[in-house]
C-alpha cells in the first residue's frame, strides 16, 4: 500500500486572475476513505475538479499510481467523479445511464450488460434499470450517479458534497451505503463536505481546508479530540474559544480568572466541557433549550456568551436567572495563536 | 356585458385570423375564369390546375428545397452558436445576439435588394445561391433562439461527466447535449421551414430566368392571368403549413418551444 497514491505537490488552483487554491501538497493513500472539509467557498469543489482534469492547475503537479497526470486529458485520466447534482443523463433509462462510459470503451456486449447490472446491484438498484432519472428518487438517482462511475473501475472517485441534496433520513442510510461500497471495492475515495458530523463518521482520514489551503490533516479522532487552531476547534464544535492572559481567558466584553496560568495563548472549550451549576463564575441565561440527555444554555457572562451543556438531572435555570459556571483548565483544549 | 365584450373581441379576432382563409379557400373553388368572392357556382377544377402549371411546380420545388436545405443550413450554424452563447460567457456575446436577430429586424425587403445590389450583381453569384443564403440568413434568428431556450436548462456539468466517463468534447455534445435538445432543434426547423417557404419580400428581388420562388411566381402569375387558381394554390398552401405545424404539435408538443 502505497503512501502517496494520489499526490498533489505545489497544486495551484484559479480562476482567470484570482487564486482559489495556493500550492496545495496532499498525499492520499490507495484505498482510503478522505473527506475536503472545509467551509463553503475554501476551494474544495475546485481541488476535487483539478484531481479529475476539469480545471488545468496553473501551478504544480498532479501524480496517481506513480504517474504524473497533470497534463493528462480529463476523458484519459481514469478518475470518477459524483457531481453535487448528479448530473445524470435525462434521455437514458439508469442502466443506460450505467452502461454509458462502458460502451464508449466498445466492450463485449455481453461484459457492459453484466458490469452495469452488478454496479446496479452494488447500490441496490437492482429492477431499477428501465427507469429514467425523472422517474426516480433523488437517493435512487444518486445512486444511479454512483454506480456509472463505478463500474468504470476509475482509480480515485471523487464526490461532490453527495449527501447535501438528500434528507435527512436518507442521507444517514447513505452515509452507510457510501462506507459499505468503498470498503467492498477497495476504490480510493475523496469525498467533499462542509458538514464535520458527515466527515468525522465517513472519513479514514480528514483534510480540512480553509481558504485554499490545508488547516488540518488527520483522523477524526484527532481532529475532533486534537484541533489545533482556533479555525479547527471552532468547526470541531469547539463553541467556546478565548484568548489568555496569564492566569485569565479575555475576550472583547471583559476576563475571567483561571484556576492557574494555562501553557496555550488559546483555550477553547465545547458545550460539554463547561461546568454548570457550580463553579466560580456567575452569569444569566440568555437561552435554554432542551436536548433530550443535556439542557443547552447560553451564559451571558463576563466574556460575553458561553455555550455550555448541563446534565438533565440539574434543577432547571430560567431565562434570565443567574447560573453558576466553571471554565476548568482541565476539560480545556490548548491552541496555537 | 363583460360577457358580452369577451366574446366580440373573440370573435373579431378569429374573423381576422381564420376570415382571410375562409375568403380564399372559396375564392379558389369559384367556378369563373376570373377570380371572384363570394363564389359563383363552385368547382374543384382550379386546385386540380395548379398542379398543371409548370412554373409552378418548378418553383414548389425551387421553395421547398431553399426551405429545407436553408433551414438545414441555418441549424447547422445556429445550433454550435447557441450552445457557445448558452455554455460560454463569451466577450462579443450580446452583439452576437443583436447581429443573430438582425434579419428579423431589417426589413426583408432591404436584405433581398441589399443581396441583389452587392452580391449577385457585382460579384456574379447564381440568383439561386443568393437565394440559398438569404434563406439561410433569414431562418438564423429562428434557429438560434428556440434551440437556445431548449438549451438553457441543460446543465454543464453533465458534459462534464460524459467526458468523466471517456467521451471527447464533441462526443459530449453529440451524446449528451444533442438528445436533449432534439424537440428544440426539430421545433426550430418547422419554425424555419414554415417563415422560408412562406416569405416574399427578400425573394422579391432574387429572381432570374427561370428562377423563381413559389410565392413570388404566384404574384407573377397573377399580373397576367386573373384566375382562381391562385387562390386555389394558396388555400394548399395554407393547409400544407397548417397540417406541418398541427402535426409538429401532435408529436413534440411544438409550442413548449416557440
Ligand atoms: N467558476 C468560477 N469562477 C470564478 N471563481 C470561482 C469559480 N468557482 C469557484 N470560484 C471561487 O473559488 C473559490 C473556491 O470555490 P469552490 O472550490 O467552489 O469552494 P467550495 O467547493 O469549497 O465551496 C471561491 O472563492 C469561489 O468564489
Ligand atoms: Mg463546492
Amino acid at each position: 500500500m502505497s503512501d502517496a497514491f494520489v499526490k498533489l505537490s505545489g497544486l495551484t488552483l484559479g480562476y482567470g486572475r484570482t487564486v482559489a487554491v495556493p500550492a496545495l501538497d496532499l498525499s492520499i493513500r490507495e484505498g482510503e476513505l478522505i473527506a475536503l472539509l472545509g467551509p463553503s467557498g475554501c476551494g474544495k469543489t475546485t481541488t476535487m475538479r483539478a484531481i479529475a482534469g476539469l480545471l488545468d492547475p496553473s501551478d504544480g503537479t498532479i501524480e496517481i499510481d506513480g504517474r504524473d497526470v497533470t497534463r493528462v486529458p480529463a476523458n484519459k485520466r481514469g478518475i470518477g467523479l459524483v457531481f453535487q447534482s448528479y448530473a445524470l443523463f435525462p434521455h437514458l433509462s439508469a442502466h443506460e445511464n450505467v452502461a454509458f462510459g462502458l460502451r464508449l470503451q466498445k466492450l463485449p456486449a455481453e461484459e457492459i450488460r453484466a458490469r452495469t447490472e452488478e454496479g446496479l446491484a452494488t447500490v441496490g438498484l437492482t429492477g431499477f434499470g428501465k427507469r429514467k432519472p425523472a422517474e426516480m428518487s433523488g437517493g435512487q438517482q444518486q445512486r444511479v450517479a454512483l454506480a456509472r462511475s463505478l463500474v468504470m473501475r476509475p482509480k480515485v472517485l471523487l464526490l461532490d458534497e453527495p449527501l447535501s441534496n438528500l434528507d435527512a433520513r436518507l442521507r444517514l442510510e447513505m452515509r452507510t451505503e457510501l462506507q459499505r461500497v468503498q470498503k467492498e471495492t477497495g476504490i480510493t475515495m475523496v469525498f467533499v463536505t462542509h458538514d464535520q458530523a458527515e466527515a468525522l463518521a465517513l472519513a479514514d482520514r480528514i483534510v480540512l481546508m480553509r481558504e485554499g489551503r490545508i488547516e488540518q490533516l488527520g483522523t477524526p479522532a484527532d481532529l475532533y479530540a486534537r484541533p489545533e487552531t482556533a479555525f479547527a476547534a471552532e468547526f470541531m464544535g469547539f463553541e467556546n474559544i478565548f484568548r489568555t492572559e496569564g492566569a485569565a481567558v479575555v475576550s472583547d466584553k471583559g476576563r475571567l480568572p483561571l484556576a492557574a496560568v494555562p501553557q496555550s495563548p488559546i483555550l477553547a472549550w465545547r458545550p460539554d466541557a463547561v461546568t454548570v451549576g457550580e463553579g466560580p463564575h456567575e452569569g444569566r441565561v440568555a437561552a435554554a433549550s432542551f436536548a433530550g440527555a443535556h439542557r443547552e444554555y447560553v451564559i451571558d457572562s463576563a466574556l460575553g456568551p458561553v455555550k455550555a451543556d448541563a446534565a438533565i438531572e440539574l434543577p432547571e435555570v430560567p431565562l434570565g436567572g443567574t447560573i453558576r459556571f466553571d471554565l476548568p483548565l482541565a476539560t480545556a483544549r490548548g491552541l496555537a495563536a | 356585458m363583460r360577457h358580452l365584450a369577451t366574446w366580440a373581441i373573440l370573435g373579431l379576432t378569429l374573423t381576422f385570423l381564420i376570415g382571410p382563409f375562409l375568403i380564399i379557400i372559396l375564392a379558389g373553388a369559384s367556378d369563373t375564369e376570373y377570380l371572384a368572392f363570394p363564389p359563383q357556382g363552385l368547382t374543384l377544377g382550379w386546385y386540380f390546375k395548379v398542379f398543371t402549371v409548370e412554373s409552378f411546380r418548378a418553383s414548389f420545388v425551387l421553395s421547398m428545397a431553399l426551405a429545407v436545405f436553408g433551414t438545414l443550413a441555418a441549424l447547422l450554424l445556429g445550433v454550435p452558436a447557441a450552445y457557445a452563447l448558452n455554455r460560454y460567457d463569451l466577450p462579443g456575446a450580446e452583439t452576437l445576439r443583436t447581429v443573430v436577430a438582425a434579419p428579423i429586424i431589417v426589413p426583408g425587403i432591404i436584405v433581398g435588394l441589399a443581396l441583389l445590389r452587392y452580391m449577385v450583381v457585382p460579384t456574379g453569384v447564381t440568383v439561386t445561391a443568393a437565394l440559398f443564403m438569404a434563406h439561410t440568413a433569414l431562418v438564423l434568428p429562428y434557429a438560434v433562439r428556440v434551440v437556445s431556450s431548449s438549451m438553457n436548462n441543460l446543465r454543464a456539468d453533465m458534459e462534464e461527466a460524459a467526458v468523466l466517463l471517456g467521451c471527447t468534447r464533441l462526443q459530449a455534445f453529440l451524446k449528451v447535449v444533442l438528445p436533449n435538445i432534439r424537440g428544440g432543434v426539430l421545433a426550430a426547423f418547422i419554425l424555419g421551414f414554415v417563415t422560408s417557404f412562406n416569405q416574399v419580400p427578400v425573394s422579391l428581388f432574387l429572381s432570374g430566368p427561370g428562377v423563381r420562388t413559389l410565392p413570388i411566381d404566384m404574384l407573377a402569375y397573377m399580373e397576367i392571368t386573373f384566375d382562381p387558381s391562385v387562390a386555389a394554390l394558396s388555400a394548399l398552401l395554407a393547409f400544407m403549413s397548417l397540417a406541418i405545424v398541427f402535426a409538429a404539435e401532435r408529436l413534440l408538443g411544438f409550442s413548449r418551444y416557440v
